[in-house]
């Protein structure tokens, strides 16, 4: 659907280097990484909003490299939604129809199911600037759809919005791509939302494209340091590799088989590191006593920092683990984990 | 405030209602007056038409160089009057080659209302483009680039998104730049004596006759343009309450 081939993009701010990128029909593809890697240039690329410097980007069977965005079938949909002060909810959303030639049937059906699913019937004839976030943003979502555009982008939909809002409008946002056969493609740096909504994922830093495939992939199977901190992959070290063992500081850890692809690190999972009293035995642990160094509050979870030698592991654990094992800073702990659970790369 | 008032309200109290109505009815104060108001127009309509492409390339791009276009747009402002129409008439006098070209295509400058424009333009325009600037300015450009991606055309884009968001700075300019080139005496007087102008007529009888025979021209000058100027202002903020 989306063929994005040696993609370079060099504007005053803003470098894209090497971008090459496939992204099927009707899939939610999303795109993440820290502030200021490019992911935003990388949509307005592929809307034709930005002059590219080489490469090519196809759309279906078409070359769109150098077609004007009107042209594109391509929506966008801004973190801040940019909706049109001066028109009202209905002129936002039906902004697009000026520019189509769609049967007006047609046009009054779509538009219908879209005020219908997203609830809008009752802010029709309301101008945007009293309208809360969540409501701008399902008014920018109508606007974008009403055009049948053949691609979706969606730039941080979701981070404007109160928290406890944003599961009820994600779960929409997935009813929505599922009801359509149009191509999602969204930006996002939260991981959690990425997670919920897709199968595959990029993953960008300044500029480039580090790694792509499953959400199960770039989660737990990380094939940098970067993607491994990004992804929350908090257990990250170098380590030396001798047989089905890994060496890391003065640590012998047991990998379960030969590692096929190790480059010199081990990751864990911090919430696949077991806390307990006592030694936990199984062939397939590892099991290491250590000290708890540090206990911090995250809201709904407690994150520890165990010592182990000269090693700080870090571990999630839940309030209530965190009382029954009478968890305070300097309590001697064991820590255990899978051999299955190591990621090396 | 009183410093500014004090000498206005002065002025505009001293003429007796009888000499006021006699002023008026006077038809050269009438002429220049209506000439005044004429010329400034022209000038603020000649901003808009080029000045506007202008205010939307500086809002909108950033190339090499901006800063000293920016700041030979603000030439103008800072230069003092006299200096603009001696400027303005070296280059379109008769020993420069625009000057010649102008003179053999039959448009004079020198003495003629079409001089008298010119340099209101070249007083007037930078306080347009600045006003218009900013207005784009404030303008996100994400709402262009959503309106492109929705199958407007980039002119399609302007006159239904940018303009209607824009107009509003458009007719602050107007004000700012007929408000600037109304007031304009120092550069006129070099390039066109006459055709007189209200300022430079006000001058004129003032130099010729007094005080007393400038006043009720420079009251009824100051109570029409505050009149034309309420009048734009009021329909600004006319529709700044619909939005």
């Amino acid at each position: 659907m989306i063929r994005i081939r040696n993609l370079n993009i060099h504007l005053k701010e803003f470098n894209l280097f090497d971008i090459n990128l496939d992204i099927g029909t009707n899939e939610f593809f999303i795109l993440m990484g820290p502030t200021g890697a490019g992911k935003t240039v990388l949509l307005e690329a592929i809307a034709g909003l930005i002059p590219v410097k080489s490469g090519s980007i196809h759309i279906g069977e078409k070359n769109v490299t150098g077609l004007v965005p009107e042209k594109r079938g391509v929506s966008i949909v801004y973190q801040d939604y940019s909706l049109f002060p001066h028109l009202t909810v209905r002129e936002n959303i039906t902004y697009g129809l000026h520019f189509h030639r769609i049967d007006k049937d047609r046009s009054d059906e779509t538009f219908d199911r879209l005020v219908e699913n997203l609830n809008l019937s009752y802010i029709l004839n309301r101008v945007p600037l009293n309208l809360s976030g969540g409501e701008l943003q399902r008014v920018a979502m109508a606007r974008a759809l009403m055009v049948n555009p053949e691609i979706l982008l969606l730039d941080e939909p979701l981070s404007a919005l109160d928290p406890g809002f944003r599961e009820e409008i994600r779960a929409g946002l997935k009813k929505l791509h599922r009801d359509s056969n149009v191509t999602f493609l969204m930006v996002t740096h939260d991981f959690a939302e990425a997670l919920s909504l897709s199968d595959r994922a990029a993953m960008m830093n300044n500029g480039k494209i580090i790694q792509t495939g499953t959400m199960e992939d770039i989660f737990k199977r990380p094939d940098s340091t970067f993607v491994a901190d990004f992804v929350g992959m908090k257990n990250l070290f170098a380590a030396q590799f001798r047989e089905t063992k890994a060496l890391t500081g003065n640590l012998e850890i047991e990998l379960g088989a030969k590692p096929v692809n190790g480059h010199g690190y081990i990751a864990i999972r911090p919430e696949d590191i077991v806390l307990s009293q006592g030694e936990l035995t199984s062939s397939m642990r590892n099991s290491f006593a250590g000290n708890i160094t540090e206990i911090s509050d995250h809201g709904l979870y407690y994150e520890a920092g165990i010592m182990v030698g000269n090693i700080t592991f870090k571990s999630l654990i839940t309030k209530g683990a965190l009382l029954d094992l009478q968890l305070t800073e300097g309590t001697s702990i064991f820590v255990s984990f899978k051999s299955t659970a190591i990621h090396t790369f | 405030m009183a410093f500014i008032l004090l000498p206005l309200i002065e002025m505009m109290t001293a003429p007796s209602f009888a000499m006021l109505k006699e002023t008026i009815k006077d038809k050269d104060v009438v002429r220049s007056i209506w000439l005044s108001i004429y010329t400034a127009g022209l000038a603020a309509l000649i901003s808009f038409v080029f000045g506007t492409p202008l205010a939307y390339v500086l809002a909108r791009t950033d190339f090499r160089g901006k800063k000293l276009v920016e700041s030979i747009i603000d030439l103008p402002i800072v230069i003092p009057h006299p200096v603009v129409g001696i400027a303005l008439l070296s280059v379109a006098g008769k020993n420069h080659w625009i000057g010649e070209l102008l003179n053999q295509l039959g448009i004079r400058i020198m003495g003629s209302v079409t001089g008298i424009v010119v340099v209101l333009t070249f007083v007037g325009m930078p306080f347009y483009i600045n006003a218009v600037k900013s207005g784009f300015e404030s303008i996100s450009p994400r709402l262009e680039k959503v309106s492109r991606s929705l199958g407007a055309s980039m002119f399609s884009t302007f006159f239904r998104i940018t303009f209607p968001l824009a107009w509003r700075s458009m007719l602050v300019g107007i004000v700012m730049c007929s408000a600037r080139a109304i007031s304009e005496f120092g550069a006129v007087v070099i390039v066109a004596y006459h055709p007189m102008i209200a300022p430079v007529m006000i001058y004129e009888r003032f130099e010729a006759y007094g005080l007393k025979y400038s006043q009720p021209v420079a009251v009824w000058l100051v109570f029409i343009c505050l009149t034309l100027f309420l009048i734009l202002r009021i329909l600004t903020s006319h529709d700044k309450e619909k939005a």
